[in-house]
């Protein structure tokens, strides 16, 4: 009955967009912390190197369930290796692209999607999902930048910034950097700024997923 | 796998105990089981009865409270890298404390299932375990604590302190030389001339099968009767007489008797058949016989110049030093250096003597505080006082003169081998302190009868005197007297006990120490004033109460005021206990810095150290409220 009612959900008002999820209370939400690195930022021409999962449910980070993919490269981009450090034949072992996409289809079952700027890191996957003929991930995502702006005092006196970097947020919350620019590791610090912002949300009367969606939600 | 998280996770855990024990990959094992969470400030994690977690946690940042509900008493603060929540977990119980996030912070949520096998597999883990929860308990080594608390799986003997070492074991030998069978002689002879030593081991495929020392050479070669270049084997003498590593001093003596020789051979199992580890020779027996408690004993008797007891003295420190390296218990360390103290005491008083002429009537010496409780290890100040007996009219002032010039001599003597003055003056060359025994009575009378604080403050010490040198009747008349008085004034015991209080206990305070706040020891935890003064105080006060004659030292105090005081006897024994502990304590810290270990850098002690202290504060506050209620003062803390 509820996935009948989903489906309906879902065709009516499109997919995965800030009005087709289920209002839930926060609490209850699965959110995965994704972020990917890629060879550039073009998502028809680059590719992704690498991908990383921090899942958080009940408002922990699931440390067993973190996952790091490197992807098997067809082209490869000597110029962007300064970036990222992921060399062609690195150390870590490389999945073909196709399963990585599949195995990321189940993990984000549920959920919803968190990143840092993540409108990049979901235009990126749109396209490999595409190249594979298989169909995107149909998750909500949800920018972390948009959702901090929501935090932040609202005052004609304190000029705010345009963006708010990573770096920003990890220096407001106090995380450490030590792994910044690896997929995993940037996951992992959108995850904890994560958790600061939820609390912050929650005390500014945000309870439920469709609230949330609607603060930082990224459209259609 | 690739999980650079859960690598993060492990990098942290492992700067702390008991994770630190854990192997890399046991670690990493547990590190990817970890939940992360954060709390804001003044969350709730669990609250008092709630069904326990899955998981324990570990403060990450930030710091957690822990509270009983009821009485909103807090009773821990953990901060970076402390374990709470774990203790009901392993006892199956609900959770007996409320955890609540003091600032904001992140936790990491161990699964107790993935813990609960490391615990069986690493004693030292399960060590560490039962020392964190026997500081969450009065006395950390009851047994029935120590047994069921963490259900199976723990030796229980971990936490019940070894059997004392009746002696210390003996230093192994620094050097061992060795040369082969078929080593010339003449080679052996230029090895032990460079490496100046006066035997050599000879080994033959790494076990001892000889040894040769100077008085072969000396008889078998320079006598003739081998030549120089004979082989090793021609002149050693064989078998050689082995014995364990580690064996205590009187072991060696008996070892070179009974074998008539000078030098043995250790090896690691004692037989010839294991490798050897060292030589001990009979001139190493007795450096190391020079700091024995009865050479020493001796050395004092015989030392006629102030001098020569300072010298002395500073053997007893490096004695001191030595048990407590190898944990000599402490009750047997502190009356081994309470006699040795009390013997250079006496020895300054007799140089003095002789100085002076012979005293006109008896008299006694008294030593008050640390030294009259027979706690005193290192240096402190001098305390004392001087009895003497009933003088006939008209010649109290001369008598009085006489005594205060002899005292004035000795306390000079106990400054030169080390005891600095009392800054109050509490020594025997006051006149305040050096009296004949009607006005002593007289004195204690009105002590007890005007009971002004100030006064309490001044006489407690006193009541903790202890005969030293001299008329020893005059002070049983004192004692006896005292606990006379004290029958009929219970007013001054309930002074005393104020008095016992005027230090809270440290515990309760801001991550539970609380530290100096002005003066030249800011920020330092004064661990005399704070800790161990409160615990004298308040074991005096009992032990009077109780009638309790003859008993000065502290930690014995309490020992019997546990047999006195069944319905205690916990407390009392864990109070027995943390007197111990922290007297070790200060005496370990002031050997550190060469001071009185008084004042405590907490920054500087470890994560073990501070859970020590923290565990003996405990006890304390235990006894002031115990002491707030059997005197019945409204409550000070």
């Amino acid at each position: 009955m509820l996935k009948r009612w989903q489906h309906f959900i879902r065709t009516r008002f499109g997919n995965g967009g800030a009005h087709g999820h289920r209002a839930l209370p926060l609490a209850n939400q699965p959110f995965v912390v994704l972020d990917t690195e890629t060879t550039g930022l073009n998502p028809q021409r680059d590719r992704i190197l690498s991908l990383g999962i921090v899942p958080v449910r009940d408002a922990r980070i699931r440390v067993r369930e973190c996952r790091e993919w490197f992807l098997a490269q067809e082209v490869f981009d000597g110029e962007s290796v300064p970036i990222h450090g992921i060399l062609r034949e690195g150390p870590n072992a490389r999945l073909p692209e196709r399963e990585v996409l599949e195995g990321l289809r189940e993990r984000l079952e549920g959920t919803i999607v968190v990143g840092h700027h993540v409108a990049f890191d979901r235009a990126m996957l749109q396209a490999a999902y595409a190249r594979w003929e298989l169909p995107p991930p149909d998750q909500p995502f949800v920018d972390t930048e948009a959702l901090y702006r929501h935090t932040l005092i609202k005052s004609r006196l304190l000029r705010r910034k345009e963006r708010y970097t990573l770096d920003d947020l990890a220096s407001r919350y106090g995380i450490s950097c030590k792994d910044r620019h690896t997929a995993l590791g940037d996951a992992q610090i959108t995850a904890y700024a994560l958790l600061h912002i939820l609390e912050a949300l929650k005390s500014k009367g945000v309870r439920d997923t469709a609230q949330l969606l609607k603060l930082g939600g990224l459209r259609g | 796998m690739n999980n650079r998280i859960a690598e993060r996770v492990a990098d942290f855990l492992g700067r702390y105990p008991p994770f630190s024990e854990l192997t890399e990959k046991d670690l990493l094992a547990l590190a990817g089981g970890v939940d992360i969470l954060y709390r804001e400030k003044h969350r709730y994690i669990f609250r008092e009865e709630d069904p326990a977690h899955a998981f324990f946690y570990v403060v990450h940042r930030g710091a957690v409270e822990l509270r009983r509900s009821s009485s909103g008493e807090i009773m821990d603060i953990c901060d970076e890298g402390d374990i709470f929540g774990l203790r009901p977990l392993m006892a199956g119980e609900s959770y007996k404390l409320e955890a609540r996030t003091q600032e904001e912070s992140i936790l990491y949520a161990i699964p107790i299932a993935q813990f609960r096998p490391l615990v069986t597999t690493y004693e030292e883990v399960g060590n560490f375990l039962i020392e964190s929860f026997a500081s969450n308990t009065r006395n950390p080594y009851a047994r029935q604590h120590s047994g069921t608390l963490v259900g199976t799986g723990f030796g229980s003997e971990a936490a019940i302190p070894g059997s004392p070492p009746a002696l210390l074991p003996l230093k192994a030998p620094k050097k061992l030389v060795t040369c082969t069978p078929d080593t010339p002689v003449k080679d052996v002879a230029a090895r032990m001339t460079v490496k100046k030593v006066g035997s050599v081991l000879v080994l033959e495929a790494g076990l001892p099968v000889g040894i040769i020392t100077d008085r072969d050479l000396r008889t078998q070669v320079v006598s003739g009767n081998h030549p120089i270049d004979a082989p090793a084997r021609a002149v050693m003498t064989t078998p050689v007489i082995t014995y364990p590593k580690g064996l205590t001093v009187t072991q060696a003596q008996l070892g070179m008797m009974k074998n008539q020789i000078g030098h043995l051979c250790l090896t690691e199992d004692g037989t010839p058949g294991s490798p050897a580890v060292g030589i001990l020779s009979k001139h190493d027996l007795l450096l190391a016989m020079g700091q024995n408690p009865e050479v020493l004993m001796r050395a004092v008797g015989r030392s006629t110049r102030i001098k020569e007891i300072r010298a002395v003295r500073n053997r007893i420190t490096r004695l001191l030093q030595r048990y407590l390296q190898h944990n000599v218990p402490m009750s047997l360390t502190m009356k081994i250096i309470s006699e040795l103290n009390d013997a250079c005491i006496k020895q300054v008083i007799l140089l003095a003597l002789q100085k002076e002429p012979p005293p006109p009537v008896p008299f006694a010496w008294i030593s008050l505080g640390s030294q009259g409780r027979g706690e005193q290890l290192l240096l402190t100040d001098q305390d004392n006082a001087l009895v003497y007996a009933a003088v006939e009219a008209g010649k109290q002032e001369e008598t009085q003169a006489y005594f205060l010039k002899l005292a004035g001599r000795i306390n000079k003597g106990l400054l030169k081998i080390g005891y600095p003055y009392c800054p109050a003056e509490m020594m025997a060359s006051n006149p305040d302190w050096c009296l004949p025994l009607d006005q002593w009575k007289k004195r204690i009378t009105q002590w007890m009868r005007n009971t002004g604080s100030e006064e309490v403050l001044l006489s407690s010490i006193f009541f903790d005197f202890n005969y030293t040198y001299g008329a020893e009747r005059l002070v049983r008349e004192l004692t006896d007297f005292i606990f006379e008085r004290v029958e009929s004034h219970p007013i001054f015991l309930q002074h005393l006990a104020r008095g016992a209080l005027q230090s809270p206990s440290p515990t309760g305070f801001f991550r539970q120490f609380l530290l100096e706040q002005d003066g030249a020891h800011k920020d330092f935890f004064d661990l005399k004033h704070r800790a161990l003064l409160p615990l004298t105080d308040a074991a005096r006060v009992l032990t009077l109460a109780h009638r309790i004659p003859g008993i000065n030292n502290t930690a014995a105090r309490f020992e019997k005021l546990a047999e006195a005081d069944p319905a205690n006897r916990e407390l009392f024994l864990s109070c027995s206990y943390a007197t111990k502990a922290l007297l070790k304590f200060r005496a370990r810290q002031g050997l550190l810095h060469g001071d009185s270990g008084r004042f405590i850098a907490l920054e500087q002690l470890s994560k073990e150290e501070k859970m020590k202290l923290k565990r003996c504060f405990k006890a304390l506050k235990g006894l002031q409220e115990l002491i707030a209620v059997r005197f019945q003062l409204k409550s000070v803390l």
